[in-house]
């Protein structure tokens, strides 16, 4: 009886876990460590953003999960599988957008499906419903040059949505545009996340930011890039978005948290 | 344009040149310089001619040959410069002394590899042209934005997409090379045909000069002049769309 349900929740918790990521580290070229003895599991379904100063290595942590980067030692798995390069169980969402400047946003957002040689028309409709689903229903014929950097955004979260992933990667997505578009974006992504049932690891220098979307925060100290604390932030998300903002455990957490990284910015 | 506070359009600056074209012209102080109404009555002359005719066709059959040429040749020279640093190591310097390097005194000896004929134009042309189109290509391979890269990779795309990717990305540069390169042609192409003097506008022109028909003479030079112009003219529309596009590259 004992032992199965030692058997059951090991299970469980293999089964939770969807990225693993074991001593993982990176040394780059001028022999800087950007990233040491990292081990992390992140959970199915929730958001973790990885939290830090610039030079703490969260963007490398975050290109080695997705593929672009290779450790100089260690591995990753996701879902149990050990990432040898990019895949179409993750997506990745870029800081600077990286959209097709000659392509339209239809275009641009069924990109992925396109190089998984989707037949037109099908990824033509599933770009289309992501499109609405992020909020661009009526841009689908424009270029990106005609769209503001939020809405360029937006494009690029529909293209990482269309591939139907497991699994979001976004590299500071909301660090290139206003603060306006940027509250907004966040209220949408919590709306979301409760429509696509995914897995999302965002990369944020912005205390708010992290507390705001996260189910957990992976904070990083900087050069080395280490592990330096994990907070679960215990915040309804239910109701209205603007009210989290005014809600004392909101404001409390984002305290704790900067009390714990003033030191390294001083 | 503004002129004592009155808007006058770009053009009016050619009427006054051709004003004054034609006010020194009818000095007849020069036999070198008819006025400018007489260079438009030979217009029609040498437009009707037999001989035009046939050495406008030469002349467009080697310029476009060259320059199709160079285009090939330039783009792809400049998309291995771009993408291999190796092959950017051992080229870029031969291609930057070629850009500068006076061409004309190349075509001697372009002439007596190739003959006193066509090809000798056509590989003038492609001299003239190619080194400026491979330079701007292998630019716009090096401004391609990494991150665009980085996102076709994490899709998943295979070199040929990657490849497609680069190309249209450098694209507002290659275009701007191949506007310069069109231009840079027409130079080779009479440079060219002037120095076999020989074959089609260049002999032409020596026909006319040797025979002091200087209207004519000045005649073929307006109609190579607005044919240069506006193949550029042409091409810088086109480069304006693209560019249009790459708007949101930045």
């Amino acid at each position: 009886m004992n032992m199965t349900t030692a058997i059951k929740t090991q299970a469980e918790t293999a089964n939770d876990a969807i990225i693993e990521t074991r001593g993982l580290h990176k040394v780059y070229g001028g022999g800087v460590t950007a990233l040491q003895d990292i081990n992390l599991s992140f959970k199915r379904g929730e958001l973790t953003s990885l939290l830090g100063p610039s030079g703490c290595g969260k963007t490398t942590l975050l290109k080695i999960i997705a593929g672009l980067l290779e450790p100089t030692s260690g591995e990753v798995d996701v879902n149990g599988k050990p990432v040898k390069g990019p895949g179409p169980e993750r997506a990745f969402v870029f800081q600077d957008f990286a959209l097709m400047p000659w392509a339209t946003v239809l275009r641009n957002a069924a990109f992925g499906l396109e190089l998984q040689g989707v037949a037109k028309s099908e990824r033509e409709d599933r770009a289309r419903h992501y499109v609405a689903e992020v909020g661009l229903a009526g841009f689908e014929d424009k270029y990106p040059h005609e769209l503001s950097g939020g809405m360029r955004q937006r494009v690029g979260l529909a293209r990482a949505l269309a591939v139907n992933a497991d699994v979001l990667l976004m590299d500071e997505p909301f660090s290139a545009v206003d603060e306006q578009t940027r509250r907004k974006f966040q209220e949408d992504l919590i709306r979301l996340r409760e429509v696509e049932n995914k897995t999302f690891i965002l990369v944020t220098h912005s205390i708010e930011e992290a507390v705001y979307l996260s189910d957990s925060i992976v904070m990083l100290s900087p050069r080395p890039g280490r592990l330096n604390r994990i907070v679960h932030p215990a915040i309804d998300r239910s109701g209205d978005p603007d009210l989290i903002r005014r809600n004392p455990e909101y404001l409390d957490l984002i305290d704790e948290i900067w009390a714990g990284l003033r030191a390294y910015v001083e | 344009m503004e002129f004592y506070g009155f808007k006058v359009p770009k053009a009016a600056a050619l009427l006054f040149w051709a004003a004054l074209w034609e006010i020194v012209g009818q000095f007849e102080l020069l036999l070198l310089f008819p006025p400018l109404s007489e260079v438009l009555l030979a217009l029609p002359d040498v437009l009707t001619t037999a001989s035009f005719a046939e050495a406008a066709t030469l002349t467009v059959t080697a310029y476009l040959g060259g320059l199709a040429l160079a285009v090939v040749i330039g783009i792809g020279l400049g998309m291995l410069m771009g993408l291999v640093k190796a092959a950017d190591n051992l080229l870029n310097m031969w291609v930057n002394i070629f850009l500068s390097a006076p061409l004309s005194a190349l075509v001697p000896v372009i002439m007596i590899i190739f003959g006193m004929g066509m090809p000798t134009v056509v590989v003038t042309v492609f001299m003239f042209a190619v080194w400026i189109i491979a330079l701007d290509t292998r630019a716009g391979v090096l401004h391609v934005s990494p991150s665009l890269m980085e996102m076709s990779t994490s899709f998943g795309a295979s070199r040929l997409e990657r490849f497609k990717i680069i190309l249209l990305s450098a694209m507002p540069e290659i275009l701007a090379g191949v506007r310069l390169g069109v231009i840079r042609g027409v130079k080779g192409v009479v440079i060219g045909q002037l120095l076999v003097s020989i074959i089609g506008v260049g002999a032409l022109f020596s026909l006319y000069s040797q025979n002091f028909l200087m209207a004519h003479f000045w005649a073929l030079i307006l109609i190579l002049f607005a044919f240069a112009l506006s193949l550029a003219e042409v091409i810088a529309r086109l480069e304006h769309r693209i560019e249009y596009y790459a708007g949101a590259r930045a």
